[in-house]
């Protein structure tokens, strides 16, 4: 029998970690969740707003209606099309939403402070910042904001904002507090390229995985509000409906799936080289493998008669259950050879 | 797809009767058998068999696993007397081997082997099959619109076919009829020939792991540096595990000598961090052959950094130190001369190990204790190590005399098996030595005990074969392409029919032209897609082919969106 106590030749250059700018790094990470925790309030104060947008709203299209009615009285046939338009047009031009707006500015400041901090951190160590949580978790932070931005320069994303917003200041918070690990050296079994590919993969797949958990709890909400057809949560009203959320968790889960079977595969290659063997069951292995069984379950669910809608959202929120237990409990608690969380 | 509607279809057939009478409809051997099949392939039992193998496999995760660590097994099975016996009757702690396990993923293995290949012929047909006609009525499709567009009808017929095949679509061109062409054009037909690739490479990856399980094996050994060559045989190994189907010839004579081993740990932080002491650098220069006897070859061998000798990866996976022990008798005669290695316990290397002297008088002698890179004496814990290198390196050591074999059972090389044994005392107390590098220690009986000054380390090396493993990654990598392909395309039917615009016969009245443009200048075209499955994007795909088309005719995109949705 051998302990193991991995090391390795890949050398990222013997960089002493600087302390000033990881200390620096560390401000931009406070900086950032405060940032955030306003967007968050922003986008809070936006979906308050919404009832009295609404009804605003109603009114001038009720207005318009009238007029486009009046202006319509002469030509017959195409008489609906036009009314339709007109609706629609006073629908596509609301006023502006200024605590969206807020919110959105916010976030991308936010974003920009978090991608100040791992970048920082990064030149403190010499190496890229995948060493262990603390930095999975800010690199994690980054990514969900990126992946987020991104999507909003294609979709108007605003009303979901406060709900991907909340998820990434608790991820930046628990890594301040609680994940928090000096800038240092890797552990040798982990310096090497192949530690870049897979973290990367990894954390930007969880980043999709965790936004594709809000999607499904709102797709629960809002279920729950059209079968109650609930009137109280009104601002809940500028959330799509949860056939939208279905089809957006959807979406957001066929990018993930690849990405974490990718992940598994880059885990499994890197295995391979630094301990002789691509798949050995050790804990973090099995809870990948379950992670990307769960949500295979999901796919084939939506595929199944009778088990799309709610049975695959139930899917999709145990696979994310797994997510959290493999980044939280598996690091800390369980003794095995991915023990890196630097705790 | 025919399997995910087709599970109760056979329970039904003998439900005509006109009494109340329950009948079972009669199956016969052969309908049983058909309609176990039709259900384990079914897509819910494969869902079922998906989610029993995700919760199947988290106990292993959780309980110690005897092929990781069999140690810490047995450590767990005598703190738990009683749930222990039965977790390891419910083979817990070696899940993956486990009967139950095997049960599950065979059942899913055979439920895709039913369900792919069936697909795949179905799948063969359909691309060969020929394209739909088009609908009568396209506005009454999931996504449709229409443009006037400034070209002839010919023209346009030219670019739409051209623009479809550019994307990939397979495209036919119907003759006109009453002025009217029609072109039908069907994409992403590879959507399916990925899902069907991924499926089958799972297959092959897992028959591919299964190789190696089989074929394959594995030979843990400690070489101290600088010392004799390990030769590569069924013997000479520490630890062996063999395959069941391993032909033992196969384990070629190859030699490996470990020259030097440079070891580097943190100091560049504060002392209670806990990167304090850390391995950094691990990397051993070795001399290798082919056989012994053989020309030999000088390289560098490190974790990440593998040497293959005749088909055979040998990793460097641990390190530790191999103090070289003198026993002698107390006329001076050498009893025991060699470099033991001691197997380290934490990140300081405190490293527990014995030396066992057969050759000692009238009984044999065996010492039993620690040996601690960097000594210190902590009033709870006694002898402990702060750091791993070597900054004040010390043997901490008891002895025992008698039978160092007792059962003739081989034994690990790092404890006394002190059960025919009594410990060596120095007037009450047991005897007990701390000694240093150079330093020369005395038994009461005046046998004596020295360490070199030289203090050589140790390289854990692990010798692998694994035949399936390149048919594995392919097969992954493959996997992963085709699931690629299931994901990003979309089947997609299109269809369009084109005419001069103005000269319609109004058999579609969603829709009136009443302008007239210059005679053949101008064209409608007509548009209408279907998709399999749920395509949100439909519209604003057909929508962008439009605009394609239009750009391919050199005008400006008229992006007057669809209709119907
Ligand atoms: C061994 C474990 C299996 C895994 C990991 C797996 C994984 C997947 C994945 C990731 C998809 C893609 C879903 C999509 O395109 O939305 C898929 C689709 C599919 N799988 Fe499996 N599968 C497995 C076994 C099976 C079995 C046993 C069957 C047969 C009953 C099956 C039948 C299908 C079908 C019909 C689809 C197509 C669904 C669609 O077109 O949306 N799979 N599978």
């Amino acid at each position: 029998m051998i302990t193991l106590t991995p090391s390795i030749s890949f050398d990222w250059g013997g960089h002493a970690t600087d302390v000033g700018l990881s200390n620096l790094s560390n401000n931009f990470l406070y900086a950032s969740a405060v940032v955030l925790v306003l967007a968050m309030m922003s986008f809070a104060a936006d979906l308050a707003t919404y009832p009295g947008r609404m009804a605003r709203a109603e009114q001038r299209e009720a207005e318009a209606a009238e007029k486009s009615a009046a202006v319509s009285a002469g030509s017959s046939s195409g008489g609906t099309a036009v009314l339709e338009r007109t609706a629609e047009g006073t629908g596509a031009i609301p006023e502006k939403r200024q605590w969206a707006g807020i919110g959105m500015s916010l976030s991308w400041l936010g974003f920009l402070l978090v991608a100040a901090c791992v970048v920082l951190r990064s030149a403190s160590v010499g190496r890229p910042p995948l060493g262990n949580m603390y930095e999975f978790a800010i690199v994690g932070a980054f990514f969900v904001m990126g992946a987020f931005l991104g999507w909003s320069l294609r979709r108007d994303v605003r009303s979901l904002g406060i709900f991907v917003v909340g998820p990434t200041v608790l991820t930046e918070m628990l890594a301040g507090l609680v994940f928090y690990t000096d800038a240092s050296q890797l552990l040798p079994s982990l310096k090497n390229y192949w530690l870049s590919i897979h973290v990367t993969v990894a954390i930007l797949s969880v980043a999709f995985f965790t936004i594709a958990f809000s999607t499904t709890i709102l797709y629960f909400v809002q279920k729950w509000r059209e079968d109650i057809k609930d009137t109280k949560y009104k601002f809940m009203d500028a959330v799509p409906g949860s056939e939208v959320m279905d089809r957006t968790t959807y979406g957001l889960l066929i990018i993930a799936f690849p990405l974490w079977t990718f992940t598994v595969i880059a885990g499994a290659i890197w295995a391979q080289k630094a301990w002789g063997n691509y798949w050995g069951w050790d804990p973090k292995e099995v809870w990948s493998l379950v992670i990307w069984v769960v949500y295979a379950a999901y796919l084939h669910a939506r595929a199944t008669a009778g088990w799309g809608g709610k049975k695959a959202a139930y899917i999709a929120l145990a696979g994310f259950g797994c997510v959290l237990f493999n980044f939280c409990v598996v690091n800390i608690f369980i003794v095995g050879m991915h023990s890196y969380s630097g705790m | 797809m025919t399997q995910t509607k087709s599970t109760d279809s056979g329970t039904k057939s003998g439900s005509g009767g006109r009494k109340p009478r329950v009948l079972a409809p009669k199956l016969g051997v052969l309908g049983t058998l058909r309609w176990l099949w039709r259900q384990l392939t079914s897509m819910r039992t494969a869902l079922f068999l998906l989610l029993i193998l995700a919760v199947a496999a988290v106990p292993g995760s959780i309980f110690p696993q005897r092929s990781i660590d069999a140690g810490r097994v047995t450590t767990y099975l005598d703190e738990h007397q009683t749930i222990g016996p039965w977790l390891d009757k419910l083979s817990m702690f070696d899940v993956y081997g486990a009967p139950w396990f095997a049960a599950i993923y065979i059942l899913l293995l055979i439920s895709l082997v039913g369900c792919v290949l069936p697909r795949c012929v179905v799948h063969a047909k359909a691309l060969r099959s020929p394209l739909p006609r088009v609908p009568k009525r396209l506005s009454r499709l999931p996504a449709s619109s229409e443009r006037t567009v400034d070209a002839s009808t010919g023209d346009l017929v030219e670019a739409a076919r051209e623009t479809l095949r550019r994307k990939g679509y397979r495209v036919r061109v119907d003759d006109a009829v009453d002025g009217e062409q029609a072109v039908t054009a069907e994409g992403g037909r590879l959507r399916e020939t990925g899902n069907l690739l991924f499926h089958l490479c799972l297959l092959i990856l897992v028959l591919a792991v299964a190789a190696d399980h089989l074929m394959g094996w594995r030979g843990d050994v400690i070489v101290p540096e600088g010392n004799d060559t390990f030769v590569s045989a069924v013997g000479s190994y520490n630890t062996l595990d063999l395959g069941p189907w391993v032909n033992t010839d196969d384990i070629k004579p190859w030699t490996l000598k470990v020259n030097k081993l440079d070891v580097t740990f943190e100091k560049n932080v504060p002392k209670d961090s806990p990167q304090f002491g850390q391995p950094r650098d691990f990397i051993a220069s070795v001399t290798t052959g082919s056989a012994p006897g053989s020309k030999t070859t000088t390289r560098r061998l490190a974790v990440n950094d593998a040497v293959k000798l005749d088909g055979t990866s040998v990793y460097l996976l641990g390190n530790g130190y191999a103090p070289v022990i003198t026993v002698k008798d107390p006329k001076g005669k050498v009893l025991y001369h060699q470099a033991t290695p001691f197997l380290p316990q934490d990140n300081a290397y405190r490293s527990v190990g014995a030396v066992k002297v057969p050759a000692a008088s009238p009984k044999e002698l065996g010492f039993f204790g620690f040996f601690l890179p960097t000594a210190t004496f902590d009033d709870k814990m006694g002898p402990i190590s702060t750091y791993a290198g070597l900054d004040n390196p010390a043997l901490v050591l008891g002895a025992y005399r008698g039978d160092l074999f007792p059962d003739g059972t081989p034994q690990s090389v790092y404890t006394l098996n002190t059960k025919k044994m009594t410990q060596v005392k120095d007037g009450k107390s047991p005897w007990r030595a701390v000694v240093k590098p150079g330093q020369t220690v005395k038994l009461p009986d005046g046998t004596t005990i020295s360490m070199d000054k030289k203090i050589p380390r140790w390289a854990g090396l692990s010798a692998r074969y694994d035949p399936g493993k390149g048919t594995a990654l392919g097969s992954a990598l493959l996997g992963l392409a085709g699931l690629i392909m299931s994901m990003t395309l979309r089947r997609r039917r299109i269809f369009f029919k084109v005419r001069a615009a103005g000269r319609g016969e109004e058999d579609d009245k969603d829709f009136d032209t009443n302008e007239t443009g210059p005679a053949g200048g101008r064209s409608l075209i007509t548009a209408g897609a279907l998709a399999k499955g749920e395509d949100p994007r439909l519209q604003v795909a057909l929508d962008a082919l439009l605009d394609g088309i239009e750009t391919r005719l050199g005008n400006t995109p008229t992006s007057q969106a669809g209709s119907a949705r």
